[in-house]
């Protein structure tokens, strides 16, 4: 299979000489990322734990920023994703991503509200 | 090339030969399933969040949680998780590696990266049993009170967690099991803990320094003092009577000795461990979907190590060889790195966040 590799990564920063090693430069990337994400999930810096952005820690929005970062690259390096075609690549990405947007945002909301429902309701949960 | 072939058609557009995705059937089709394979993880992983957040106050924090690394004793939370992500990350290298072999048609090397995937995959599995195994075993045991919340105890002198083994006092008494063969044949009692309430509750007296601590996470009180609403500060006022680590915000609350002591009489049974009805560290929903949503993934490790045998097998069989072609490996390939996608979505979600 002839298949032509896009061997650029980071937006053409990084450039590879061969697939092989494009791969590895991924697995180091992915590996730090891993790695910051531990390394704060242990520290749990207190200016990120007690400054909140849309009722959710910093820290929770780093850590799941990174996610979707790692995500990122092994579906288009691993999963050769940069290789195909622009529309078979929008058609894999963007149907999850709008299904699981909109639900995750419709059970959040749900779920505050009946937070909230327990909390100061006539409810006694905690007994 | 492909495994479906047009026969006997002009390589034109109304013949059969418009190939708007520029890939073959079968791994369009393998796309079509890890689309909607990654749909259901995120319906499960959205409902986790949907508990989450319905009980975000006594969620328990997986810091406390996960806590053990094989053949080492002490307190590492993350550490072993960690591992495990690398080892799946590790492997997914391996079978990319697999792939890119495949396209040169070099079989010994597609044969070796495999074969180290398939070993890296028993790992992740391996490790995940192992994690499963003592978080079912538990560690320190806790009571569970009425309404089905938990009460762990800490030792108030030293900060750290207080197992029940360590304090309860040895009552005797008779204890049975109640059993099928000599009950209702289709009731089987639950498995006795290995200490009655009563003996926690006796230890716990006799023990001037072990406190409870609730499952509450401490809300910023500062803000809360501030604040307008009665009720927040009627919270405010029950927090300040009960609680002992009143400005730790966002731990979990631990009570005076007397709140304890007042607390301790909701308690009925003991729970030691965590299953699907009752769980130790805290939430039940917080075990039913770890259960539920790693075994799933960890169900997807396992099918996968079984299908990259049999493609393993198949390489060295030189069936690939014969076809002219490696693209099996690559389909195989896509499915490793969706399972290994996937965990990078369940370690944010069950450990990190």
């Amino acid at each position: 299979m002839a298949h032509e590799h896009k061997l650029a990564i980071f937006r053409g920063l990084l450039k590879f000489k061969s697939n092989t090693q494009k791969i590895w430069g991924v697995l180091v990337f992915l590996c730090i990322v891993t790695a910051v994400e531990v390394v704060l999930g242990i520290i749990k810096p207190e200016v990120l734990l007690h400054n909140t952005f849309l009722g959710m820690k910093l820290l929770n929005w780093i850590f799941i920023i990174l996610t979707l970062v790692k995500a990122y690259y092994i579906a288009w390096d691993f999963m050769h994703l940069r290789d195909e075609k622009t529309a078979l690549r929008r058609a894999i990405v963007w149907t999850p991503i709008f299904l699981v947007a909109y639900l995750v945002f419709i059970l959040l909301f749900e779920a505050d509200y009946v937070y909230n429902v327990y909390k100061d309701g006539f409810v006694t949960w905690n007994f | 090339m492909d495994s479906t072939v047009a026969t006997g058609s002009e390589e034109n557009v109304w013949g059969g030969g418009n190939r708007p995705l520029g890939a073959s059937y079968g791994k369009l089709m393998m796309w079509f399933f890890l689309v909607s394979d990654a749909l259901t993880f995120s319906g499960l992983l959205a409902a986790y969040g949907f508990s989450r957040f319905k009980f975000i106050e006594t969620w328990p924090i997986a810091d406390q949680v996960f806590t053990h690394v094989p053949f080492v004793h002490g307190n590492f939370p993350m550490i072993y998780v960690a591992l495990m992500t690398l080892i799946l990350i590790i492997s997914s290298v391996t079978m990319v590696l697999a792939v890119d072999a495949g396209h040169n048609m070099k079989k010994n090397a597609v044969i070796w990266y495999m074969f180290l995937t398939i070993i890296g995959g028993a790992i992740f599995v391996g490790s995940q049993a192992w994690e499963w195994g003592t978080f079912i075993k538990g560690d320190f045991g806790a009571v569970e009170t009425k309404g089905g919340r938990i009460l762990q105890f800490v030792n108030s002198e030293t900060g750290e967690r207080a197992a029940i083994a360590d304090f309860a006092s040895t009552i005797e008494s008779e204890r049975v099991n109640h059993e099928k063969r000599n009950g209702i044949w289709y009731y089987d009692g639950a498995e006795l803990p290995s200490y009655s309430l009563n003996e926690v509750v006796a230890g716990f007296k006799a023990n001037r320094s072990i406190v409870i601590r609730t499952e509450q996470i401490l809300p910023n009180i500062e803000k809360l003092k501030a604040s307008d609403n009665p009720k927040d500060l009627a919270k405010v006022a029950r927090l300040e009577k009960d609680v002992a680590n009143i400005s730790g915000e966002g731990e979990k609350a631990i009570l005076t000795r007397e709140a304890s002591e007042s607390k301790l009489n909701d308690a009925v049974q003991v729970v030691e461990g965590a299953n699907l009805i009752q769980n130790e560290y805290g939430s039940r929903l917080f075990a039913d979907f770890f259960f539920f949503i790693t075994g799933f993934h960890g169900f997807h490790v396992t099918s996968g190590v079984v299908i990259n045998m049999i493609i393993f097998f198949n390489v060295i069989l030189g069936t690939y060889e014969k076809r002219g072609h490696y693209e099996m490996v690559e389909k195989v390939g896509l499915y490793w790195h969706f399972v290994d996608l996937v965990w990078v979505f369940v370690f944010t979600f069950f450990y990190l966040v």
